[in-house]
């Protein structure tokens, strides 16, 4: 029944195209042994072991995941709690506007969301830097760790839990050796979207920030502005690799695809 | 702690009550709040202070604080938002970025879920996965990557010249189709995930019916299938418009600058001019903007929670 016509195969393949030929021409541009970046030198090294004597940078990288480590955990114990609020809870009060919070901050311009986490570290008078940077990433970012976790609480099958719990378990052992084992996976690529996110942001970052907590994007981003420099082709050609890295290996232990059916779940946000 | 337990209404335990307390007074202190002040500071008059507004209460003062506050608000930095011709300019051109670009993402986006779709069984979580690898890096490294390929002297202008399909170089950087490539580029998922989601779980039967009938391909897919992915186009359609009215990183690198779209707008009034309250106000007009939108992608969130799967 399911015979690919050449429409289905050619919309697919230039669609992949599409995605793929910018990043593959990025991370070959990265090698050029020219300073021109529009004109090709020959296969080097040279950009990269440039980074390496680059302390600012390396400093950059240093914080920002610092910052994504802890703000990717704490958003996925947060997330986790709403998510189960959210599905197992039917209705308690306040619901509605819980699940707004949940939702609105999916698709809420960033431009927004940074201006106003800080204005209220400003008006809670408190030093902005790398801990307001941290609360800003684990709001914003528990969010879509719910949206994972929740479509996975919704699929599975609950009378292990009664089977538990029906034979003398308490809710609280219950949950810990039967729901918790059950969503790991959920749990394990909500942390990894939520360490991307953290990873990737500019502008909530840019807002938040203060001095001596000059994240990666901000770096980089200050940088760009100035124009294209084989330095940064060969940062975004790392950055690119850990990620491959760590996706390809992510979907080959659990079933990563299946997270992702739900929707937007398998996504970093822009 | 589960919903098979816990019958309405009754008496919840501690435990239960902290696992929603927890995530919902985090949300609700730097979610919720931070708009509250958003609102109150775009009320404000501006001030050469540091922070640089000046306050429209003062909590110490208590009730008494709260009366006058309430006579000090100023509607002057809306008034400015609807005097000057920039502002209105921004939020137009921001509108028009955002249509334009979710309608080409929608003619690009379904095609590709279409074959998504209909592709073997055993190859969908390969095509899925390839789908959305690129995103997982950083957009402002994709964004940077289309710098690479657009700037005068790039990889697209001299493909364009080897072939001799231009004489001159154009410009492709600091125009709007630059900013288009970009959005479209960044979002694509975001439409194609959704799309996908719903016409995945199609009824092939359906299909098969109207061929039996003597359906022809073309009008089963009018009749049948784009009826049904209906919920998908319309997310992909939500996700996608609602952030890209507010883009700021990809039109702050690949467009012009002689019309700026609203998140630059507010961005310049923050970082460059020091305007919080004029800031706060394009943030809270911003917001009214999308509200709609906002609200009715919430609702199809909660109607797919209450459908479960």
């Amino acid at each position: 029944m399911r015979r690919a016509s050449w429409f289905n195969v050619g919309s697919l393949a230039l669609g992949l195209a599409f995605l793929y030929l910018p990043i593959v021409i990025l991370v070959i541009y990265s090698f050029n042994g020219s300073r021109l970046v529009t004109v090709w030198g020959g296969w080097s090294m040279r950009w990269y072991a440039e980074l390496i004597n680059d302390r600012a940078m390396l400093e950059s990288a240093w914080v920002t995941l610092r910052i994504a480590l802890l703000s990717a955990s704490a958003a996925t114990v947060l997330g986790t709690l709403a998510a189960i609020a959210l599905v197992r809870f039917g209705r308690f009060r306040g619901r509605v506007l819980f699940s707004g919070m949940i939702y609105a901050p999916l698709v809420m311009p960033e431009v927004i969301t940074g201006l106003a986490l800080l204005l209220l570290f400003v008006a809670i008078d408190v030093d902005r830097g790398f801990w307001t940077i941290t609360i800003a990433h684990t709001t914003l970012i528990m969010c879509f760790v719910t949206v994972v976790v929740q479509s996975r609480l919704l699929s599975f099958d609950t009378s292990l839990e009664e089977a538990a719990m029906d034979l003398g378990c308490p809710p609280l052992k219950t949950f810990l050796t039967v729901t918790l084992p059950l969503i790991a996976p959920a749990l394990a690529s909500g942390w990894m979207l939520a360490f991307t996110l953290s990873l990737d942001d500019l502008v909530i970052a840019s807002f938040t920030t203060g001095p001596g907590a000059t994240t990666l994007p901000i770096r980089i981003y200050s940088e760009v502005r100035l124009g294209v420099k084989p330095e940064i082709n060969a940062i975004c050609a790392i950055l690119i690799a850990i990620v491959a890295v760590g996706i390809v290996a992510a979907s080959l232990l659990t079933k990563f695809h299946d997270v992702g059916r739900g929707g937007i779940a398998g996504l970093p946000a822009h | 702690m589960h919903g098979a337990m816990t019958k309405r209404g009754e008496h919840r335990s501690w435990g239960e009550r902290l696992i929603v307390l927890v995530p919902y007074l985090w949300l609700t202190a730097f979610f919720l709040l931070p708009f509250l002040i958003v609102l109150k500071i775009s009320l404000s008059h501006t001030a050469i202070a540091q922070p640089p507004y000046a306050p429209v209460f003062d909590p110490a003062a208590g009730w008494s604080g709260v009366v006058e506050a309430v006579s000090a608000l100023s509607f002057e930095n809306y008034a400015l938002l609807g005097s000057d011709w920039l502002y209105l300019a921004s939020y137009l051109k921001s509108l028009e970025i955002a249509a334009g670009s979710t309608l080409l993402l929608l003619l690009i986006g379904f095609p590709i879920a279409y074959g998504m779709a209909r592709a073997p069984r055993r190859w969908q979580p390969v095509i899925f996965v390839l789908v959305v690898l690129p995103f997982w890096t950083s957009f402002l490294i994709r964004i940077y990557a289309w710098i690479n390929i657009l700037q005068r002297d790039g990889l697209l202008n001299q493909l364009l010249l080897a072939l001799r399909i231009v004489d001159e170089p154009p410009a492709w950087l600091s125009t709007d189709t630059a900013v288009y490539i970009g959005i479209v580029y960044t979002y694509l998922p975001f439409m194609v995930l959704p799309i996908y989601a719903t016409l995945e779980k199609m009824d092939q039967t359906l299909l098969e019916a109207a061929a039996d009938l003597g359906c022809p391909n073309w009008k089963a897919f009018w009749l049948v299938t784009l009826p049904l992915s209906r919920p998908g186009v319309m997310a992909g359609t939500l996700l996608c418009f609602i952030p890209i009215v507010g883009e700021f990183v990809i039109p702050d690198l690949l467009g012009s600058s002689q019309t700026m779209m609203i998140g630059q707008t507010l961005w310049a009034e923050f970082f460059a001019n020091k305007d919080w309250p004029v800031a706060s106000a394009v943030a809270v007009v911003l917001l009214c903007l999308l509200v709609v939108p906002i609200v009715v992608y919430e609702q199809m969130q909660t109607r797919d929670l209450a459908g479960g799967r």
